[in-house]
């Protein structure tokens, strides 16, 4: 273990240990857009830098070991004002239609903005343009507002194993993009959404959820993705009573299995609940016709049809099909039902099929 | 899975893949089986008649022949005994049958089994000392494997090859079937199969029956196994069963030879459907029921690995739709059953105190992260790594395995071997996918996978419509061009109604033992039209 001194406050922390994580364990909140403790370290933002006495640069606290005696100061007038220089180039590149952007409320270059007070950027000249029409019914890539964390190219690289984007040119041209700067569809991109769950700003967002709420408008359920046995954990975003949104928790506490990462189906694949033809009342078939129904009248209908058959022809003329896709309570009281109530051991579901 | 899907990513030394498109199935699993290869070095091995995504990083692919995996495996097993590479102890402590399937498996040289699967000896080998060298060596199966008339031998031989490598039971190890549905391990668990009740304890055992006849308060349960799926859809053809009561399921779509399915449904008497949306299965119901999504409903799913998790209700049930749930207890409140349930938390707790396996866990329990059953008392941390110590019957039992081999072979007719299976954009029938606006939008159609030289020779190019038939019926749909499969193979997916792929598919020969139809092999024909 080595001492260290953050703003006054003396922690050890075990030899290794990167500047950030000693300053996040001293108490102090330091602003980062391009670190991700689950992907590999970039050390490019520079919004984490800190000052440390005795030396005159200061050091990028993510790629900064700790060293024994270091004495830190987190928020001294020469990391403020190096922040704030960031922040206005970074602004300088970028649109702020915060008005308009998806990510409006949750977006940590208006967070950062907004703590160190900086409204517009002295080094604003020739607009240059980098956003990007991409004909995909998924992802919406608006790079005039990419701050060039690089967090996309890594968990696409890192996490999903695409590796489907990449940083093109250098300077004030970098700007991300496929091999060949094509379209998404014609990359290796596999739609997974994850680049959008890292992106510290409104650059990256989902065009299934475009214009249906913003960030702090809406209530993040967390719940059990309903396609493949993977069993994803998901976050359904609700606004005024209506799903509109996918996101995922990252924290392995909540979500065990895939720490955050989607695929495509549970990512985007969740406008269905919302069809226009989704089935809202019983149906009995009268004349032919299925015909809309009360429920009394529907379950009375199947009660009789069921007591009918159980009579004439034994429980065994009755048979289930119970669901792969319906919780274990409502299988548990399926077979329950058929066994106890109509007396068969008739239930099945389509595990083999 | 008898191990769990982070191993997959850490703990595993070498995965074997058979029968799984994992990055287009379980695309997770598939992320993280990448990364263990590319960033710890773990040594990859895929079988597959299409060499799919994961055969690019692979230490071997092998592309055999659909409906020859048993012959695959058992050369492999061959190789191990052969180079003296078996876990001598774990054989000797933990197994028996251990002869019997020794000398079975004497005649399955690699030399032979490659005249059977089209896999070049060498690489059978090859496949054989990676797995069996490897400190923990775990494989992964999907439908790939099961869905055939031979489904139970596949899996028995894959058992096999675990046990003679001592690869049951440890970090990273494992027999780990993937799957499909994000709650078939829980519909199995909770017994909605007709041989057995909750926690697979079996119906016909007395002692099994009594106890679910005092908690469930009924005179006498049926001590007779019950009819499967595939088995009802006969019966019902024949006349025999009369009344089918589906809960969100579309046989109509998912099950093989749907001109079979259509005709034994018309068949019944009656026909009840409870479903989110007006199903190919629902159309020709006598009464539909309204259910709801995943997003308007409390309960718990299990995954693959055998985690039981929480499913949290987010919005009300849409319009008059009706829980699941609910919609049981009333049907069974009028048959003079009366079932009062206040939430599916209730349920649960009723669940627990007749399902061994699950007594431990509870909805307080698993309110963040889950729990992997086996999980008998509140005081268990979950199972996550099954067969440690023992096996469930004490010794694990070899099973000797020979290969038979696909049921329908190509012949003049039909020349061409059909495969079907899912792609990464779309669900089994497509229910909720094809009504899911990105997902439809760029995937609207179904295609036919063709190599180039057999549409060269045909004159097929790419996009254009094709005809694809095999005894049962024939579908028109897209062909797209890839030299991912064999000259010989074709490969489709069934997630579309207006050119379903099981209009062609075999609904027999059944595997005799899981009445698992063969969906994987059959006998085509493709036309230009
Ligand atoms: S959607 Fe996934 S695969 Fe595509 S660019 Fe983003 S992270 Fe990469
Ligand atoms: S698109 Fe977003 S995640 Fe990617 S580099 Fe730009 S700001 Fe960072
Ligand atoms: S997000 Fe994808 S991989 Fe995860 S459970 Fe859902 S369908 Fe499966």
């Amino acid at each position: 273990m080595i001492n260290v001194t953050i703003n006054g406050k003396e922690i050890q922390v075990p030899r290794g240990t990167m500047l950030l994580e000693a300053c996040r364990q001293a108490g102090a909140d330091i602003p980062t857009f391009c670190h991700d403790p689950h992907l590999q370290l970039a050390g490019s933002c520079r919004m984490c830098v800190v000052e440390a006495k005795g030396r005159w640069n200061l050091l990028a606290s993510c790629v900064m070991p700790a060293e024994n005696g270091m004495e830190i100061e987190t928020e001294s007038p020469s990391v403020v004002e190096a922040r704030k220089i960031i922040l206005e180039l970074l602004l300088a590149r970028h649109d702020l239609s915060c008005h308009t952007c998806e990510r409006d409320g949750d977006c940590r270059l208006q967070d950062y903005c907004y703590r160190y007070g900086v409204k517009e950027s002295r080094f604003a000249g020739e607009i240059i343009h980098f956003s990007k029409e991409d004909p995909n019914p998924f992802i919406e890539r608006d790079y005039d507002k990419c701050i060039m964390c690089t967090k996309c190219v890594r968990v696409c690289k890192e996490i999903t194993g695409a590796e489907a984007i990449n940083v093109k040119d250098r300077g004030h041209h970098a700007a991300i993009s496929t091999a060949f700067d094509g379209n998404l569809a014609d990359s290796t991109c596999v739609f997974c959404g994850q680049c959008i769950m890292v992106c510290p700003v409104g650059a990256l967002t989902s065009k299934v959820s475009m214009g249906k709420g913003k960030p702090y408008q809406v209530e993040k359920v967390l719940t059990t993705c309903t396609y493949c046995g993977t069993g994803c954990t998901l976050e359904l975003n609700v606004k005024d009573d209506t799903v509109v949104g996918v996101s995922s928790n990252r924290d392995e506490r909540y979500s065990p299995v895939n720490q955050g990462a989607l695929c495509v189906k549970g990512r985007f694949g969740w406008d269905f609940i919302h069809a226009e033809d989704r089935l809202t009342t019983p149906l009995i078939r009268k004349n032919g016709e299925l015909q809309p129904a009360s429920w009394d009248e529907a379950l009375d209908f199947a009660a009789a049809k069921l007591k009918q058959i159980k009579e004439a022809s034994g429980p065994d003329a009755l048979a289930m099909f119970a669901s792969a896709r319906i919780t274990n309570e409502e299988n548990y009281l399926a077979q329950k039902f058929m066994r106890a109530v109509i007396g068969t051991n008739n239930v099945d579901h389509c595990a083999r099929l | 899975m008898t191990n769990s899907i982070a191993e997959l990513e850490k703990d595993a030394k070498a995965i074997f893949l058979i029968g799984t498109n994992t990055t287009e199935n379980h695309p997770v699993i598939g992320y993280k089986i990448r990364k263990n290869v590319r960033e710890n070095g773990a040594k990859l091995i895929v079988a597959d008649p299409r060499k799919i995504e994961l055969a690019e990083i692979a230490d071997v692919y092998m592309r055999f022949k659909p409906g020859t995996d048993v012959a695959l495996i058992n050369g492999m097993i061959n190789v191990i005994i052969s180079e003296g590479l078996l876990d001598q102890e774990f054989v000797d402590q933990r197994t028996e049958g251990y002869e019997d399937v020794a000398a079975s498996i004497a005649k399955y040289t690699p030399e032979y089994v490659s005249t059977i699967t089209g896999v070049p000896a060498e690489d059978i080998k090859k496949a054989a000392r990676i797995y069996a060298e490897a400190e923990a060596a775990a494989v992964c199966y999907a439908m790939g494997v099961t869905q055939h008339s031979t489904g139970t031998d596949n899996v028995k031989s894959i058992c096999n090859l675990a046990l003679v490598t001592g690869n049951l039971g440890k970090p990273g190890s494992g027999v780990n079937p993937l799957r499909g549905q994000n709650n078939v391990q829980g519909a199995c668990d909770m017994g909605a199969l007709p041989v057995v009740l909750t926690a697979y304890q079996k119906v016909v055992d007395e002692p099994v029956r009594q106890k679910f006849e005092t908690a469930w308060k009924v005179d006498k349960l049926p001590d007779k196994n019950g009819l499967t799926l595939t088995d009802a859809i006969n019966k019902a053809y024949d006349g025999e069963l009369k009344g089918l009561l589906v809960i969100g399921e579309n046989p109509m779509l998912s099950d093989p030879d749907l001109h079979h399915v259509e005709e034994a449904l018309n068949k019944l008497e009656f026909l009840m459907v409870q479903d989110i949306f007006l199903t190919e299965t629902a159309e020709k119901a006598d009464v539909v029921f309204p259910g709801v999504t995943f997003a308007e409903k409390d309960g718990t799913f299990s995954n693959t690995e055998r985690r039981v998790q929480r499913v949290r209700q987010a919005i009300s049930s849409l319009g008059n739709a009706k829980q699941d749930w609910e919609i049981i207890c009333e049907l069974s409140n009028r048959l003079g059953y009366p079932m009062k349930y206040s939430s599916p938390g209730e349920i649960f707790e009723e669940i627990r105190t007749v399902t061994p396996s699950y007594a431990g866990i509870s909805y307080d329990r698993i309110e963040a992260t889950g729990l992997h059953w086996p999980c008998p008392t509140e005081e268990h941390p979950g199972t996550p790594i099954l067969h440690k110590e023992k096996f469930n019957r004490g010794l694990g039992l070899f099973h000797v395995v020979e290969y038979i081999g696909p049921a329908e072979h190509p012949d003049n007719e039909y020349p061409f071997i059909l495969t079907t299976g899912r792609q990464l954009y779309h669900y089994h029938t497509g229910t909720m996918t094809r009504r899911s606006s990105a997902l439809e939008e760029h995937k609207p159609y179904n295609e036919v996978e063709i190599h180039p030289n057999t549409a060269s020779r045909m004159g097929i190019v790419e996009g254009e419509f094709v005809k694809l038939s095999t005894r049962r019926g024939s579908i028109e749909l897209r062909a797209k061009l890839t030299d991912i499969l064999e000259e010989n193979v074709v490969f489709t997916t069934f997630h579309y109604k207006e050119a379903a792929a099981n209009l062609l598919t075999l609904s027999e020969p059944l595997d005799p033992v899981a009445k698992i139809p063969p969906y994987k092999v059959c006998a085509a024909n493709l036309e230009k039209i």
